[in-house]
């Protein structure tokens, strides 16, 4: 099955913190797909609050969001989307 | 226990964290830490029964999490992601998916499973340059905490759902503990570990609910559902109290709430004199936690916010990024009113345990404050950007501590505009126009106020450091501790001086020290011109209310007359306004 990906830049003041990586495992949960966040050749589960957290990406961070699987583009969609609304913090 | 009289009235004595008195019935909290043990499983049935006790018990977890989420206080809200990301790390892969692995792979019993996946994600997040996501290993320790508990069949007690009105008696209590409280039916915390400062300390202050803690062996000492008396404000705690006792303290109760409304009620009305002298009163805080209770106290401000705290409450340094949120949140609650940050005071008898620094022999005198800060550069320009960057998002001010000669006011300007001139390069927003003071704690500083004062926006004047300098006493030492004197004329005279020093040069001035805060003082300080007093925040509303009492015409009397003691001061006159 094909691989899509989008890379975005992590815009919120506290990067990827814990509140962040809840919000994309609770999307990627929602999906059938295979959803990994790639980092300087690290790559995490976007299932996992834990290997995301452990990629520990900064504000202004590069991630690529990749996914394999049925609705891929779905989630790609989403999952970029609350990225680049900034995790809608205010 | 018998009826005998003899048995009535036995007092535990421990730290007086927050005042009040309460009676009640007590409700243990039993946080302590789980032994765990290792056993090796000998058959695949055996392995099989233990992957489902697991299975079992994160579920059991997983409910007790949901309906902690159901029922979080409303004044509790905003610390729903931290259950959240509970939530979500109990299925984690690493953790769940781990666990069960190693009990299959090694045959081993679920604690000791879960103690090496716990193990293991303390070496991932170990490896991790960001302070606060370093930091998360908390969460990921409490969940499998909870996990344990459920595995003892002790199950998570349900603190959310407390019904009567009970005082809490608990080895310690996390953060996350006080937040999943019904705070509404606790009448009083009692804690065997803590100080003044720790995190139950905070919360109880700012919520008002008396607290002892410190008090060893609590636990042990104090049944479950036993009738007590709290006495916060003493640091008491009457186990088994007597009918008269039980009177007694009745009668306290109802007495300290009656002046507390009193004072409360009044308490965000000005500081200004019955003659017309107004002047600012501010909060000093520590932490966080206590910069609503300084705003619901009446405060304009906060005066002192002394930054040690995220310096030494972790093994390793706090990133900029965690200073940065921590003082933006402050300044944004406090906002429009001003936050003035004092760069770090660590050193002498404060050092964050990571940072080894050779024993000195004399501390108070030696590398700390600003001196250490001048060496410990990174560390420094790192507070300063975060400073800098928070001021941009309300009214900071920034202040540093034990200056004793003008070239080290110059040097740290010259640090911080070296930060400033980063920051806008890297186009980070900040307050330009960020006023600078000096605190003037040490007697060089006041010998040169006039220099100094032209070198700062203002001066505040740490009273504690100044008297014990001054005086040569050490305070805590108690052979010398009757010399420690805010009255001493020798004091009273460089307060003048500093204060003339600054009107002079047009700076604003203000007191943050204990003296402050200290009621006989109050009319010395009023008739010394001081344009501000920042004090701890329960004195708020004691201290506007004599000044409101006060007038500046009699103030001055005291003071003419106390600058000339020769002896020791008779304070018997000034007792009036202790008691306004």
């Amino acid at each position: 099955m094909e691989t899509i990906g989008r890379e975005v830049v992590i815009e919120n003041e506290m990067g990827l913190h814990a509140r962040s990586a809840a919000k994309i495992v609770q999307i990627s949960e929602r999906f059938d797909s295979q959803i990994s966040l790639c980092r300087d050749g690290n790559v995490a589960d976007g299932k996992s609050i834990l290997d995301i957290l452990t990629l520990a990406c900064p504000k202004g961070s590069v991630i690529r969001v990749e996914a394999t699987g049925p609705d891929a583009e779905q989630a790609i969609r989403e999952i970029t989307g609350l990225i680049l609304r900034g995790f809608e913090e205010k | 226990m018998s009826d005998h009289s003899e048995m009535h009235d036995i007092v535990l004595q421990g730290i007086a964290a927050s005042p009040g008195i309460v009676i009640g019935k007590t409700y243990h909290v039993d946080r302590g830490e789980m032994k765990i043990i290792y056993e090796y499983l000998l058959n695949d049935a055996q392995v099989a029964q233990e992957a489902a006790r697991f299975e079992e018990a994160v579920e059991r977890t997983r409910d007790q999490l949901r309906l902690f989420l159901e029922e979080v206080p409303e004044e509790f809200k905003d610390h729903i992601h931290i259950l959240d990301a509970h939530r979500l790390i109990l299925k984690d892969r690493m953790i769940y998916d781990e666990t069960l692995r190693t009990i299959k792979k090694e045959q081993i019993n679920v604690e000791w499973a879960l103690k090496i996946t716990l193990d293991k994600a303390r070496a991932a997040f170990s490896k991790i340059r960001d302070g606060y996501i370093r930091g998360r290993i908390k969460d990921i320790e409490d969940v499998v905490s909870m996990i344990l508990r459920n595995l003892a069949g002790k199950g998570y007690e349900d603190i959310t759902t407390i019904k009567d009105r009970v005082i809490v008696v608990a080895h310690d209590l996390s953060p996350a503990d006080t937040s999943q409280m019904n705070i509404d039916r606790v009448m009083g915390f009692i804690t065997n570990m803590g100080s003044k400062t720790s995190h139950t300390s905070i919360i109880a202050q700012s919520l008002q609910i008396p607290a002892v803690v410190g008090l060893e062996r609590a636990t042990d000492r104090i049944g479950n559902n036993q009738l007590i008396v709290l006495d916060g404000s003493k640091g008491k705690v009457i186990i088994n109290p007597s009918q008269a006792t039980l009177e007694e303290y009745s009668r306290k109760k109802g007495k300290y709430e009656q002046y507390l409304a009193d004072i409360v009620r009044c308490a965000h009305l000005p500081a200004e004199t019955i003659d017309g002298y107004r002047i600012s009163i501010k909060g000093n805080i520590e932490q966080l936690e206590e910069v609503t209770a300084v705003l619901d106290f009446g405060a304009e401000g906060i005066g002192l916010y002394r930054t040690e705290f995220l310096y030494l409450s972790s093994k390793t340094l706090p990133e900029e990024e965690e200073l940065f949120e921590n003082y933006r949140e402050v300044c944004e609650i406090v906002a429009p009113h001003p936050v003035t940050i004092r760069t770090l005071d660590l050193g002498g008898d404060k050092f964050a345990s990571n940072l080894e620094l050779s024993e000195e022999m004399n501390p108070a005198m030696g590398l700390r404050a600003i001196r250490f800060c001048f060496k410990m550069r990174p560390i420094f320009e790192s507070q300063l950007r975060a400073i800098c960057r928070a001021s941009h998002y309300g009214n900071v001010k920034i202040m540093f501590p034990l200056i004793s000669g003008v070239s080290e006011i110059v040097r740290a300007k010259e640090i911080l505009r070296k930060v400033q001139a980063d920051l806008t390069r890297e186009r980070i927003p900040f307050d330009e126009d960020l006023q600078v003071g000096s605190m003037i704690e040490v007697p060089s500083a006041v010998a040169i106020a006039d220099l100094l004062a032209r070198e700062v926006d203002f001066f505040s004047i740490g009273t504690n450091d100044l008297i014990q300098y001054s005086l040569a006493a050490d305070r805590t030492n108690e052979y010398v501790a009757y010399m420690y004197m805010p009255f001493h004329p020798a004091l009273l005279r460089m307060i003048r001086q500093v204060v003339t020093s600054a009107k002079r040069e047009g700076i604003h001035v203000a007191m943050c020290g204990e003296m402050a805060a200290d009621p006989l003082c109050i009319p010395l300080l009023l008739a010394l011109g001081l344009d501000e007093l920042s004090i701890n925040p329960h004195s708020i509303p004691l201290i506007k209310r004599i000044i409101r009492t006060s007038t500046l015409e009699e103030s001055r009397d005291y003071l003419s007359h106390t600058l000339l003691v020769k002896h020791r001061l008779d304070t018997s006159g000034l007792t009036r306004f202790a008691k306004a």
